[in-house]
């Protein structure tokens, strides 16, 4: 073992890559500590001391979904008690409470909705952006795009162009999962694959969007399918350069229908997060999500080669359905707080890493 | 420093106040937890974790010493305040044996009317009806209490108490061993000079007790490690301490209420706790304060063992902090983090490997 951490520090150190096998070895550790402090390596040279958060909101328009993902514990049918969809006022008031209290992004997501047509969605943004120009608007997921290009009977390409039109600003990277499409049966069964997912996202890239890219971990897959997701997003961004940040989702399984899974132990979060920092050298910015792994792991994980802790979020719906513990919303001081006390710098930055405060 | 300190350590040296402050301060989280660890897998190589199946049982929640960091106790005449009887203490111990459980952590506030002959009684019957029960049970600050009700000494107090079948004396109380911080969060209760007088004296009547320690309230580092240096010393007298066992308070509904120690923070505190505490051979993560997933890191941070499945658990309930796990899930946690789980009784006796 000590053979392998000492190959994976000199490639750090020289710039070079870890292949799938260092991968795969360090998934089967139990050294965690030895993998926290690659991970805190690499970070290092890639961002100092720097911790990046933002002040957003999570916007959810709405549950109504024709998917029936077995790992969600959000969506909805139309018929469905509990089901809902914003009304474009709606939208509009938290958008300008998010202003309001100093957003400056919205990150948006939903349900595939069978009825809402795509000008709907063009309507949004324009909206949005008409009343508050300088908030950035994150939105759709690779999922979300190929549903409107087959409601519109358009190509991905001409949905996003006509959504940047619309303001657009950037893309989340949710809907990934894991690319394999023998997990993909059981957990996403009527979801695109993986090999569409990766298409839509490059197309978004070439469109001139950045995007983030997720990976759903901790119900069927092993860990050679982690691996296989990893790999997939480095090759893309290799091409394209088009993501900014990797964040590893933590299953969280209540009120879910994955038989059998029990959600994500801390040791295997934090590997997970330190694993991904040492493969992904080609993305500047590992982001551990707090709502879905709890304050503490959130903080503990900036040792483990973490530098992104999101955002205020606001009004999370998706991971708390699920049975996530966190809280709701963070305030700005607390996030500077807990990045304080892990001994990092605390900075706020825009949805494009664009530098706002040090604190 | 760090360099000098390392090597201090690894050649078995103990680390004084000022080093432990530097670590405490100045260290990063992964320098301190690889020394953690380092010594952890040195006492206990076989690489087991260990837990105990207990249970706790609140007799009493009224308190007269009505701690500001605590949610849990009532006034006499309030509304919800409670007194547990003999039958429904006993049916809980008789829950606790079906499942298969060993330990009882009977704790409760600081009554005005229970004398010691309550608590004689109460023992006899729990060890008469159920022998293979170990009675861990009322902290320092109850024995002290009670003594005072009684007219006893605490001397005379604790030797009533185990004649009547106490078997160990669990460690809460301690907060933090340094006067003005208990000036603070606990002006009522016993000084750390009392709780340290009670624990030499239970170690001297051949009682094993636990020692605890309750941070991210109102101490300065300084006080972390105070207290550390305090349990090590009352330890290389009486060698009497089983585990330590630092948790954090939890701010919901007390008078205190702010903000709580971080994971980081607490990860650094149970890692210091474990390389000053070096003749204390357990050290135990708190699920019940951070959560199944922290817990199971802290397996990396110096922890050794994980504490009692609790099947019930009332006072950090109260405090807006609910976690709850079963034998399985602890079983898990730790197998899954690459440990072999192993039941325990309250000397730390191996039960059974799994």
């Amino acid at each position: 073992m000590t053979e392998l951490f000492n190959s994976i520090r000199s490639k750090i150190e020289s710039g070079a890559r870890i292949s799938d096998a260092e991968a795969l070895s360090l998934f089967e550790s139990n050294d965690l500590l030895a993998i926290g402090e690659l991970a805190a390596l690499a970070n290092t040279r890639l961002n100092g001391d720097r911790v990046y958060f933002n002040t957003n909101r999570h916007i959810n328009y709405t549950n109504i979904c024709v998917n029936r993902c077995t790992f969600c514990a959000f969506s909805k049918g139309v018929e469905d008690e509990g089901c809902y969809t914003l009304a474009l006022n709606d939208i509009l008031e938290k958008c300008a409470e998010a202003v309001a209290s100093g957003a400056t992004e919205i990150h948006m997501v939903g349900g595939l909705h069978p009825e809402l047509p795509f000008d709907f969605y063009l309507e949004m943004l324009a909206a949005i952006r008409a009343d508050n120009p300088a908030l950035h608007v994150k939105a759709f997921t690779a999922v979300e795009i190929d549903y409107f290009s087959s409601l519109t009977g358009q190509t991905a390409a001409e949905v996003i162009r006509e959504l940047k039109q619309a303001g657009l600003g950037s893309m989340p990277g949710g809907g990934a999962e894991i690319f394999r499409q023998e997990v993909r049966v059981k957990i996403c069964p009527e979801k695109i694959s993986g090999e569409r997912w990766l298409e839509v996202i490059e197309t978004v890239h070439r469109e001139g969007l950045k995007t983030n890219a997720t990976m759903l971990f901790g119900h069927l897959e092993a860990y050679s399918d982690r691996i296989d997701h990893l790999a997939k997003l480095r090759e893309l961004q290799d091409s394209t350069r088009g993501f900014q940040a990797f964040i590893p989702l933590a299953f969280q399984p209540d009120n879910t229908r994955v038989p059998g899974a029990t959600g994500v132990g801390g040791v295997d979060a934090l590997k997970t997060l330190a694993i991904s920092r040492l493969y992904l050298d080609n993305f500047r910015h590992i982001k551990a999500y707090w709502v879905m792994l709890g304050l503490k792991i959130a903080q503990v994980a900036l040792a483990f080669g973490v530098n992104d802790l999101d955002g205020t979020v606001v009004e999370e719906k998706i991971g708390h359905d699920a049975g996530a513990d966190s809280p709701q919303a963070l305030a700005k001081s607390q996030l500077c707080g807990m990045i304080r006390k892990a001994g990092k710098l605390p900075v706020e930055r825009d949805t494009l890493y664009n530098e706002l405060k040090t604190y | 420093m760090l360099d000098t300190l390392k090597e201090k350590m690894h050649k078995g040296a103990l680390i004084d106040r000022k080093e432990a402050l530097f670590l405490l301060e100045q260290a990063d989280l992964l320098t301190v937890g690889n020394l953690a660890d380092a010594l952890r897998r040195q006492k206990h190589p076989h690489g087991r974790v260990t837990f105990v199946v207990d249970r706790n049982v609140n007799y009493t929640n009224v308190c007269q010493s009505q701690c500001r960091f605590c949610a849990f106790y009532r006034d006499a005449d309030a509304a919800d305040a409670y007194l547990l009887n003999e039958q429904t203490i006993l049916a809980k111990v008789a829950e606790l044996v079906e499942r298969g459980g060993t330990q009882l952590l009977m704790q409760g506030g600081l009554h005005p009317e229970l004398k010691v002959d309550w608590f004689e009684e109460l023992f006899r019957r729990i060890k008469a009806r159920f022998p293979q029960v170990q009675i861990h049970s009322l902290s320092p600050a109850e024995v002290v209490h009670t003594a005072k009700l009684s007219g006893l000494s605490m001397p005379e107090c604790l030797r009533r108490l185990q004649a009547a079948g106490l078997d160990s004396v669990p460690g809460g109380g301690a907060e933090v061993l340094v006067d003005d911080v208990r000036q603070e969060i606990s002006p009522n209760k016993i000084g750390w000079r009392d709780w340290a007088e009670v624990m030499e004296q239970a170690h001297s009547l051949g009682m094993r007790t636990t020692a605890t320690m309750m941070f991210g309230s109102k101490e300065r580092p300084e006080d972390i490690v105070e207290h550390l240096f305090r349990v090590r010393e009352i330890q290389q007298r009486t060698d009497g301490f089983t585990a330590f066992i630092p948790w954090t308070f939890q701010p919901d509904n007390t008078e205190l209420g702010g903000e709580t120690a971080t994971g980081v923070e607490y990860l650094k505190v149970l890692a210091l706790a474990r390389l000053v505490l070096d003749n204390i051979d357990n050290i135990q993560a708190s699920w019940v304060t951070q959560g199944a997933m922290m817990a199971q890191v802290a397996l990396f941070f110096g922890a050794n063992d994980l504490g009692g499945t609790m099947l019930e658990e009332n006072v950090v309930a109260a405090a807006g902090c609910s976690f709850r796990m079963s034998q399985e899930e602890v079983i898990e946690i730790a197998r899954d983090a690459g440990f072999i789980p192993a039941k325990r009784n309250t000397q730390y006796e191996i039960l059974e490997e799994y």
